[in-house]
């Protein structure tokens, strides 16, 4: 028996967050950790988690797995289990809505304040921008950010400064259109993270890299940014 | 209950996926007041599983490619029940809706030319079929419909597009005169109702695979447009029509690309046989959908299945090396070793047919208006509504979609909706009243679940309906079993409106969310079921034991499920193409 | 004059810069005053002020002093802008942080100050 420990939070009727515990029959499968919240919410209806594509790349149920951030859909039981217990808590550092529901409106601004969109004011060609393929690998890594925000919560520069540091997922998506070839606005994008907060407050702790659930790199990101940074201010 | 909170835009799109967002860009862009609403956060939504690529005669890897031969492939693949005139459309203006999407930041994968790379998928050919394969299907590695998707939120965001997230549209808002003036919507987070007014209501719900139990749509796909537009009384089309794709992971239902066979990959039994050479000599792992899900069917069934229950093929990709694998099929990979415990770089990957599309929807025409069939069997266009993408019958796919294809559909319909709806606002279409009444009847499904008192879960009750679908209304379909399954579900209807929901609190209540789903749901697979026995023939992927063969004379059309009634009428097949003269019926062969 | 000051205090990159510089003269400052007691291992006093009254020695010494006030400075800033703030402990930290880094300022100052007292005596 697997003893699942779920922290559980309904405005409307708890006055603080506590844990609940789980008894659940894995009957020896290694389950995914959305399995077993699916069929505790049989159990329980009234458990309350996000999830859409359960393969890991809508990006919808990052949570807290045994004090990890992981996408619960392609977190099997077997990575993180620890003796029989298995604890689900909502993503650190935002404010929970309900139960394993963050509100991720801080996330999302940060995403947004990065100008995620291509930039280019040229007429367009008849037919697509010409790339060659070296050109379009420097965006291998980058472009493959699902926004399920477990980067940036595990960041600590982003608990602290939410508000005005980038955190790791909107600096990968910065850099993601800083190294296009196709993106003509290099330096407006630099000057909008010239300052002490944006970009400066990563700490290299690597955080971010050790729980993407993409196996992707901010950190190395933010220091092709820093870079970019530094070469351009005399 | 009092009235509701009342918002009012010039167009809301119910449905933040690929068709959604490209609609609703087309409007932002215009600067009419537009929303999307969309139950999850647009990037999540199912267009983000879309893997191998969106076929489109770009001409890159083959400088004298046609958009003609590219529906010549379309409407051969739709076992001839494609529309020809939307066929037409799409594969015409398909590359500029390409181009515009490269131009937007989209991060297609390249040739040596520096163009967009092309791969080959099933069912593509040169030359009308006669030049052998063609390689048509223009990819972003194995992520195509997560980069096209979160490229079309990018272009929103940067077109300020008025976004209603984790808001769930509940049902259709119909006036006296029958026109759609809006919907009634839950903000999830709060629990709010509201009545969301508008001039045009666009329906890009995306599909319904979840009405089966093997799928590899995700959770979210509950055919909530569908359900919506069946309970106001409007008829769907071909909705018997559900793909099955050929390469969902075995056990876990997660889809692995048709590009993993377009780039050399094929399936082999338990004999380590190639055996689609047997079924289709010609384009052998490459022809359309149905064959190949069909063929793996019939192997698994005549005992050549693997594994230990033999209930299932492989899918050998490990003689295309480390190398090719992690530059072309990156996320397969990564799937693979996740859910089927298998390292495709050295050993097969277990596949079984999954549900997959549904080619049928809600009747449009080329502009995205949504349409009904009067009394003398004419299309009738309702007022105010429109619908483009999975949930739309347009009908580009007909009865067997090629791969590739729906990725198109919903850019170049979700842009057609959004450059019409443009048309009509800035000819002055007024804001149509809706009265007290109206809206409380688009309540009634949502207070029932509100009051319910007694009655079984939501989840008991999907699984049920699920299990039905799969054993009744799966690849191979026969008259008698149909008929008992269409028993079990008039039987189960009764459950299903009288669903218990125990929790009836306001903050982020999925488990509300979930019975309003099953009801969806209920009404997606009710019509599948009567359509699919209704329509006495084999067509596409409507394979029947009892009626083997393609049947012109009497099924060369589209079937039409009334709701009121519950039965299914017929609609004449599209056959006027601008450009040439129509491709008449041939027998379909690979 | 106050915007090459501005942006040597607000900017991301020379804050980044001169927590780098700043390191490497500690860091040269800190080898060069080991080697020196190892290759010295029976150091007098009178050895040693005189090693202090070289001129270099001293702009070299003040010059790292400085460095430590500097990289102090920024870093201690962060800390603070870190964990002193509304969002962690509510409207009075505004008024505290900004008593704490009027403080830090003074201090590093006076040891400043303090330094160049030491080496030319004042």
């Amino acid at each position: 028996m697997l003893n699942v420990s779920i922290y559980r939070y309904n405005p409307e009727v708890d006055a603080e967050p506590y844990m609940q515990d789980f008894e659940f029959d894995t009957q020896g499968k290694d389950l995914m950790v959305l399995d077993v919240l699916e069929k505790l919410k049989i159990q329980d209806p009234s458990l309350v988690f996000r999830r859409s594509c359960r393969e890991g790349v809508c990006g919808s149920d990052g949570v807290n797995i045994s004090g990890k951030n992981g996408l619960a859909c392609i977190t099997p039981l077997s990575e993180c289990v620890k003796g029989d217990k298995l604890v689900v808590r909502p993503l650190p550092g935002l404010p929970v809505i309900r139960d394993l529901v963050i509100d991720m409106s801080q996330f999302y601004a940060q995403y947004e304040k990065i100008q995620p969109y291509m930039i280019n004011n040229s007429p367009p060609p008849a037919i697509e921008r010409l790339q060659s393929p070296e050109e379009r690998k420097k965006l291998d890594g980058l472009y493959e950010c699902i926004l399920c925000a477990c980067c940036s919560t595990a960041c600590p520069s982003f608990w602290w400064n939410p508000e005005k540091f980038i955190g790791p997922s909107g600096l990968l998506q910065a850099y993601r259109f800083l190294a296009d070839s196709r993106d003509t606005a290099t330096e407006e994008r630099l000057a909008n993270l010239d300052d002490p907060f944006s970009v400066f407050r990563c700490h290299g702790i690597m955080n971010c890299v050790q729980v993407c659930p993409k196996g992707l790199n901010p950190t190395k990101a933010i220091g092709h940014i820093r870079n970019m940074l530094i070469r351009g201010t005399a | 209950m009092g009235s509701l909170r009342k918002m009012s835009f010039d167009a809301v799109i119910v449905g933040g996926g690929g068709s959604g967002m490209r609609a609703a860009l087309q409007l932002a862009q215009s600067g009419y007041k537009t929303a999307v609403i969309t139950k999850v956060f647009p990037t999540r939504s199912h267009t983000v599983s879309a893997q191998g690529g969106i076929t489109c005669a770009i001409a890159s890897d083959d400088p004298n490619d046609q958009w003609q031969w590219h529906m010549y492939d379309t409407i051969k693949g739709s076992d001839y029940i494609g529309d020809q005139e939307a066929i037409e459309y799409m594969c015409q203006t398909g590359p500029e809706a390409i181009f515009e999407l490269e131009h937007m930041g989209l991060p297609f994968s390249r040739t040596q030319e520096g163009r967009i790379y092309q791969r080959p998928f099933g069912g593509q050919s040169k030359d009308y079929g006669a030049g052998g394969q063609a390689a048509r299907t223009c990819a972003a590695a194995d992520r195509t419909g997560h980069a096209l998707l979160h490229t079309l939120y990018q272009g929103n965001l940067k077109n300020k597009t008025v976004f209603l997230n984790e808001w769930f549209a509940v049902d259709i808002v119909k006036n006296a005169d029958g026109a759609v003036v809006g919907v009634v919507a839950i903000d999830i987070e709060t629990g709010e109702t509201v009545f969301v007014e508008s001039k045009a209501t666009v329906f890009a719900t995306g599909g319904a695979g979840r009405i089966y139990a093997s799928t590899t749509n995700a959770h979210i796909c509950t055919g909530d447009g569908v359900g919506m537009a069946l309970r106001a009384g409007f008829p769907v089309q071909d909705i018997e029509m559900w793909q099955f794709h050929p390469t969902g992971i075995h056990g876990a239902g997660t889809l692995v690309t048709e590009g993993c066979r377009g780039e050399g990959g094929y399936l082999i039994n338990k004999d380590g046989e190639r055996f689609m050479e047997r079924y289709a000599p010609n384009a052998k792992d490459l022809a359309g959908r149905d064959v190949v899900a069909r063929s793996m069917v019939l192997e698994i069934l005549e005992g050549r299945g693997c594994g230990p229950d033999g209930d299932h093929v492989y899918l050998k990709l490990d003689h295309l090396g480390e190398e090719m694998l992690n530059a072309k099929l990156p996320g397969i990979l990564e799937l693979s070793r996740t859910f089927a415990h298998a390292d495709p770089v050295k050993e097969p990957i277990p596949v079984v047919p999954t549900c997959h599309y549904m080619m049928g929807g809600i009747p449009t025409n080329v502009d995205g208006q949504a349409l009904t069939i009067d009394r003398e069997g004419n299309d009738q266009v309702i007022d105010g509504f429109y619908a483009c993408g999975e949930a739309a019958c347009v009908s580009v796919h007909g009865a067997n979609r090629l791969g590739g294809n729906s990725l198109l559909d919903l850019v170049v319909f979700g842009r057609a909706s959004g450059i019409f709806i443009e048309k009509q606002l800035s000819e002055g279409i007024a804001l149509k009243e809706a009265t007290e009444e109206d809206i409380q009847r688009a309540l009634v499904g949502l207070n029932r679940i509100n009051q319910s008192a007694d009655g079984e879960n939501a989840a008991v009750l999907r699984a049920e309906l699920q299990t039905i679908m799969q054993n009744y209304f799966g690849v191979f379909r026969r008259g008698d079993y149909m008929k008992k399954g269409v028993e079990k579900l008039d039987e189960l209807r009764v459950r299903v409106e009288n669903v218990y929901l125990d929790d009836k609190s306001n903050a982020f209540n999925t488990a509300r969310l979930e019975a309003l789903e099953l009801q969806n749901l209920f009404e997606t697979a009710y019509a599948t079921a009567i359509s699919a026995e209704g329509r006495t023939e084999s067509r596409g992927a409507h394979a029947r034991e009892d009626f083997q063969e393609r049947d012109d004379k009497n099924w060369l059309c589209h079937s039409v499920y009334f709701p009121k009634s519950k039965k299914i009428g017929k609609r004449p097949v599209n056959f006027t193409l601008k450009t040439r003269e129509p491709f008449e019926p041939k027998i379909r062969t690979y | 004059m106050m915007s090459f000051f501005a942006r040597f205090a607000f900017t991301g990159p020379s804050n980044w810069k001169i927590q780098r510089i700043t390191s490497i003269l500690m860091a040269v400052y800190l080898f060069f005053i080991v080697g020196y007691l190892m290759t010295n291992p029976a150091l007098t006093y009178d050895q040693w002020s005189e090693l202090n009254s070289l001129l270099p020695m001293r702009v070299f010494t003040l010059l790292v002093v400085a460095a430590v006030a500097f990289h102090a400075w920024i870093g201690m800033r962060c800390v603070f802008t870190d964990y002193i703030t509304v969002r962690l402990i509510g409207p009075k930290a505004n008024g505290l942080r900004n008593t704490l880094q009027l403080g830090l300022a003074f201090m590093l100052l006076c040891y400043l100050l303090w330094t160049i007292k030491i080496l030319w005596g004042l």
